[in-house]
């Protein structure tokens, strides 16, 4: 399994600091959640884990490569290896879904036509899309687009897997469908796993290891069971993020 | 002056992108569909509205040209002459171009902006696949293949404008006017005519890519972005259409 470490993350939007010295290690295999209320860093953090903004300070290590330090070969080697499910899906939309999901493989993989359609069926069945090849991103919903790009994401095996807010937007049970399906796609690939959410009922579905941030700051890490534990223990911010879920009326 | 210094950061910009463009080539054929759509898209679907205003500006260059000329001892064919060599080394290429960057121009700007404000483009980053190659080198080389094809057609079709107008009117016969397109006629001018059309065909895709490319925000956004392409696409032809007249002839 894939170890996934950052070191020392800081960046800045010309004056502004949106991410102050943040370090953790993901557990391989596992979901991890970045958590945090709006605007506190979370999806820049992620986006400096996957090389789409360059943090001013810090190292993100994939296994023991220096991803940020790394030669282009290097990166797309790991790149290859990732798999990203974003916000807004990030379909492309003058291509069907079977093109979409198949894209990833038609670049990186030297398999015939009837080995990518072939695959990119059984990804589309996975994610509980069978069917739906033909059509375009416009002509399908939100939790549908949504599923078609997590089918992308896991089209080439990926080791390390990236989710931002993947539920947001969505009716709450085709909410917890992606957040299952996440799970059971964690466990089957066995990939790293990072979802960067606001959503606290996610972190209790499938959370496991847990980065909280705040105004930038890492505020607490650990393991959802020392979170639910014991929510008096935690630090303010959390607490009333907790709170404010309605999550802490349950103990 | 931070009007000016914004000037050198974009323009530094565009030839970082310009450079990015060209490197991490990936497979051929990922970019044979990209470039058969884009080159459908400038070609074939430009090739009405190209044919329209060529025929009228023919047809009113001849016009307003025989309006000019009223001395008996001026011979008609002077007209055709005249039509032709301003067809060939300014209207067809620049008039065709300042009408493409504006259907062109306005496409390629708003497709690479919706792509990236839905995050596409970060999802090719993502893959490893390099976004700047993979959107601007098939609507380049789409650019610089059809462009020059296009002006020719213009060109052609600007003749024909200026012979139907030139007989209506009563100005100038076919005959003489097609005395006249061959009395002055120099091989150079086509070679000149093309030179302007891979020119204007490169500043188009680029800068359009250009602003699409770097947009941030949302649609409202991507409108503008588009506006500029378009707005800064002209100009540049302009600019670079004196450069050329002035370098070459």
């Amino acid at each position: 399994m894939s170890q996934l470490r950052i070191e020392h993350i800081s960046k800045w939007f010309g004056r502004q600091q949106v991410l102050h010295d943040i370090s953790f290690t993901f557990q391989p295999g596992q979901v991890n959640m970045i958590i945090g209320p709006s605007g506190c860093g979370k999806t820049v953090l992620l986006k400096c884990i996957v090389g789409l903004i360059t943090p001013e300070a810090g190292r993100v290590f994939f296994g023991n490569v220096d991803f940020l330090q790394a030669n282009p070969e290097s990166r797309r080697m790991i790149l290859q290896n990732l798999g990203m499910l974003f916000q807004s899906s990030a379909l492309f939309d003058s291509m069907t879904v079977e093109e979409n999901v198949a894209f990833p493989l038609r670049v990186f993989t030297q398999q015939s036509e009837s080995e990518i359609r072939e695959r990119v069926a059984y990804c589309l069945e996975r994610v509980g899309l069978a069917g739906t090849q033909e059509k375009y991103p416009a002509q399908i919903s939100g939790g549908m687009k949504r599923r078609v790009g997590l089918a992308r994401a896991i089209a080439l095996n990926p080791k390390y897997l990236f989710c931002d807010e993947p539920n947001s937007g969505l009716d709450p049970l085709t909410a917890r469908r992606i957040d299952e399906l996440i799970q059971e796609l964690t466990e089957e690939f066995e990939t790293t796993t990072v979802v960067v959410t606001h959503d606290l009922k996610s972190v209790v579905d499938m959370g496991q290891r847990i980065l909280f941030l705040y105004e930038g700051r890492s505020e607490w890490q650990g393991d959802k069971t020392d979170m639910l534990r014991d929510p008096h223990a935690l630090p303010a911010n959390l607490r009333a993020f907790l709170e404010a879920s309605g999550l802490m009326r349950d103990w | 002056m931070n009007l000016i210094l914004k000037g050198f950061e974009s323009f530094g910009l565009y030839i970082l992108l310009l450079r990015r463009s060209f490197t991490g080539l990936l497979r051929f054929r990922l970019y044979w569909n990209l470039w058969t759509h884009e080159s459908i898209q400038i070609g074939r679907d430009s090739l009405f509205l190209v044919a329209i205003i060529s025929l009228f500006t023919g047809a009113v260059t001849t016009v307003q040209t025989a309006y000019q000329i009223v001395s008996p001892f001026i011979p008609k064919s002077t007209i055709g002459a005249i039509v032709s060599t301003s067809a060939i080394l300014e209207l067809a290429p620049t008039i065709t171009s300042l009408v493409l960057a504006g259907r062109i121009g306005s496409n390629i700007a708003s497709q690479i902006g919706s792509m990236r404000v839905s995050e596409q483009i970060d999802a090719l980053e993502v893959m490893g696949i390099n976004s700047a190659t993979y959107l601007i080198l098939p609507r380049l080389f789409g650019a610089l293949i059809f462009f020059p094809i296009l002006v020719i057609y213009a060109c052609f079709i600007i003749h024909i404008g200026g012979i139907v107008a030139g007989a209506l009117s009563g100005a100038v016969n076919p005959t003489q006017f097609v005395i006249g397109i061959r009395s002055f006629y120099e091989d150079f001018q086509i070679i000149f005519m093309l030179i302007k059309a891979l020119t204007f065909g490169f500043i188009i895709s680029t800068v359009s890519a250009y602003q699409g490319y770097y947009v941030r925000g949302g649609a409202l956004e991507v409108g503008n972005a588009s506006t500029r392409a378009v707005v800064i696409s002209c100009l540049m032809i302009l600019i670079a259409d004196y450069v050329l007249a002035q370098l070459l002839l």
